[in-house]
């Protein structure tokens, strides 16, 4: 024993700076820096980012120049302008008003909800997941029937229903009703993942040494699988970008008199505005693809990252 | 086998009951009444009061949600108010067009995604295989509507190759002529629903049939000396099959829930679009029939296929 403590008090400060530097250096990379790596190894993915990442920028900061219930006025001179006349860079639609602006304000509410809906429905389903998987027996078998019921209801219906009865609803209310529905993918997911987890040792030794169940579920399981937490958020991203925007074509998201990319798509259902006046939809139509298929793609580097045998990138 | 579905069907029970519950008080949280569009504008107020008294919408909730399952029961579903016929009539002559696009859509997907997913798999790691992949991909991202819009506007008002509107041309003749038109009108929804359909049946039988490759059972048969061809065509793709085929029934959730969009795209005349309408005319009887019919179906899809994946897979039987 004393001998022992002879031996550490000869490690100067210096060595034990660079014996820690050392196995620091050897530990495994953190999960931000893997995905950043894997980044750096994928160009295509590297263009994603800076898509997505610029266009939220760009539409977070020009729509505050923009002054909705202006833009939103009808113009009945500006009928159907087209790109390029009387200064619409996008062209106007049958009201007369900026294709471009309402395209601009327009993503930014539709990515707003989204961001909104993936935190809500993603933190709820993160959380049933991890409860109904860590508790065995009649708490998950409760909360699995409450799970088949939910993926019983016909979403969409629901949600026009919903929408329909609540009578001033916004932004807010509309990413509250889509949240109840959204929650599911998620927790199954979760849910099978935190049933194998809580077979492993360290829950059963945490167990043993008298940890409470909260502290185990919320810091210990969680963190070791906050891997698939981040795939899943950033697929169910790309989704939920769809989700709002598929509800306000059908005229039951947001309110005509707030712009949404979905709104925008619905001028479509007027046969002219599809065949002559194309640049009313197909500018809003473009956008969704390519944020949809960015968002993905970033969501598959996420996940080749998460996942040690499928990576490209040098393990940093 | 047999205690799994029986123990299936028991739990559907109380579900349906919920959900009928949950159908009727929404229907009945909407705003408005049902009469006051549909009688005349000048109508004495005491009269829409006596309407409302003689339908029993003072009653206390449980007792009209009473009263409208009996009436369920013996097949009254009530009357719509905006087109004045009984919703079992109207929803079933929609019914019809919904079911023929819905498997017109299903068989094309089966079509399309069984030889796909095959032959990925077959060439697991090369040139098809990633082109196909890079196809589910693509077509999974993208929201389902947009595409819809794009191919209306393509290959409907573009290129003029299909109908835009309805589900029959009014000038058809009855007979084979009226055959035809209808299935002129399904053809483009139909195939647009189905490369859409793929993504889930091409993914799951591609990872299926790798599985199989490096299976025993395939390198017994490899080693008999049985031809490449034969194998694929007797074991491996037999018995990668049927999981996929209990997909079919997880489907319908999918062709319900993208009926909406179809048929509003399409202005095709089936359940989907009837829900749209009756929403706009706040017509009650039809909104919560039909809310109540997909639920239904939804339950009855799942069911299905957790029957057929019984079946098939002994491990699920077993718990």
């Amino acid at each position: 024993m004393e001998e022992n403590l002879n031996r550490h008090s000869k490690i100067s400060a210096a060595d034990l700076e660079k014996l820690s530097k050392e196995a620091q250096d050897e530990a495994t990379p953190s999960s931000a820096k893997i995905i950043w790596s894997e980044f750096k190894a994928d160009k295509p993915a590297m263009v994603a980012l800076v898509i997505v990442v610029g266009f939220i920028l760009f539409v977070m900061i020009a729509s505050l120049f923009i002054n909705t219930p202006k833009m939103m006025e009808t113009n009945i001179m500006n009928y159907n302008a087209s790109p390029g006349t009387n200064g619409f860079i996008l062209g106007a639609d049958t009201g007369g008003r900026s294709v471009g602006q309402q395209l601009i304000v327009g993503a930014r509410n539709s990515i707003g909800i989204a961001i909104g809906l993936t935190i809500i429905s993603s933190t709820f389903g993160i959380c049933w997941g991890l409860i109904s998987g860590y508790f065995n027996g009649y708490i998950d078998w409760g909360m699995q029937r409450v799970y088949d019921f939910m993926m019983m209801l016909p979403m969409t219906m629901m949600i026009i229903v919903l929408v329909t009865i609540i009578k001033n609803y916004n932004a807010v209310t509309l990413t509250l009703i889509f949240s109840i529905f959204y929650w599911e993918g998620t927790s199954r997911l979760i849910r099978s993942r935190t049933l194998s987890e809580s077979e492993k040792d360290y829950v059963a030794a945490a167990k043993t040494s008298g940890t409470s169940n909260f502290k185990i579920i919320f810091k210990e399981i969680m963190p070791n699988i906050s891997s698939l937490i981040i795939v899943d958020t950033t697929l169910s991203f790309a989704e939920n970008i769809g989700v709002e925007t598929g509800l306000s074509y059908l005229g039951f998201g947001l309110p005509i008199q707030t712009p949404s990319l979905g709104t925008l798509i619905a001028n479509a259902n007027d046969p002219n505005n599809i065949t002559q006046y194309w640049w009313t939809w197909l500018p809003a139509a473009l956008l969704i693809i390519v944020l949809c298929l960015s968002i993905s793609y970033i969501g598959q580097v996420v996940r080749r990252s998460a996942d040690a045998s499928q990576r490209h990138g040098i393990d940093a | 086998m047999w205690k799994t579905i029986l123990r299936r069907i028991l739990i559907m029970i109380p579900e349906v009951i919920i959900l009928s519950i949950l159908v009727f008080l929404l229907a009945k949280a909407m705003p408005g009444d049902p009469f006051t569009g549909s009688i005349n504008p000048k109508a004495d107020p005491a009269q829409l009061h006596h309407l409302m008294e003689i339908n029993g919408l003072y009653d206390p909730w449980y007792q009209q949600y009473w009263n409208w399952v009996v009436h369920l029961f013996h097949g009254n579903l009530g009357n719509s108010y905006q087109y004045q016929e009984p919703v079992t009539r109207l929803i079933g002559s929609r019914a019809v067009n919904t079911l023929w696009l819905a498997l017109f859509t299903t068989i094309l997907t089966y079509c399309l995604a069984l030889p796909m997913g095959m032959y990925a798999a077959k060439h697991e790691g090369k040139l098809p295989d990633s082109i196909i992949r890079v196809y589910t991909y693509v077509t999974f991202c993208i929201p389902f509507f947009v595409i819809l819009v794009i191919g209306v506007w393509i290959f409907g008002y573009v290129l003029g190759w299909f109908p835009t509107t309805g589900s029959i041309s009014s000038t058809a003749n009855p007979g084979l002529p009226s055959i035809g038109s209808r299935f002129y009108h399904i053809l483009l929804p139909g195939i647009l629903g189905a490369l859409f359909g793929t993504v889930n049946v091409v993914q799951y039988l591609r990872s299926e049939v790798i599985d199989a490759k490096r299976s025993d059972y395939v390198r017994t048969a490899r080693s008999k000396g049985v031809p490449e061809k034969d194998i694929y065509r007797h074991h491996i793709f037999r018995n990668s099959l049927l999981p996929i085929a209990a997909f079919a029934g997880y489907s319908i959730t999918g062709l319900l829930n993208g009926s909406l969009f179809t048929e509003t795209v399409f202005s095709y005349p089936g359940m989907g679009l009837l829900f749209i309408n009756s929403i706009s005319y706040r017509d009650y009887t039809v909104i919560t029939a039909l809310v109540l019919i997909y639920g239904i179906l939804n339950l009855l899809g799942t069911l299905l296929s957790d029957i057929i994946l019984s079946i098939v897979d002994p491990r699920i039987r077993i718990q």
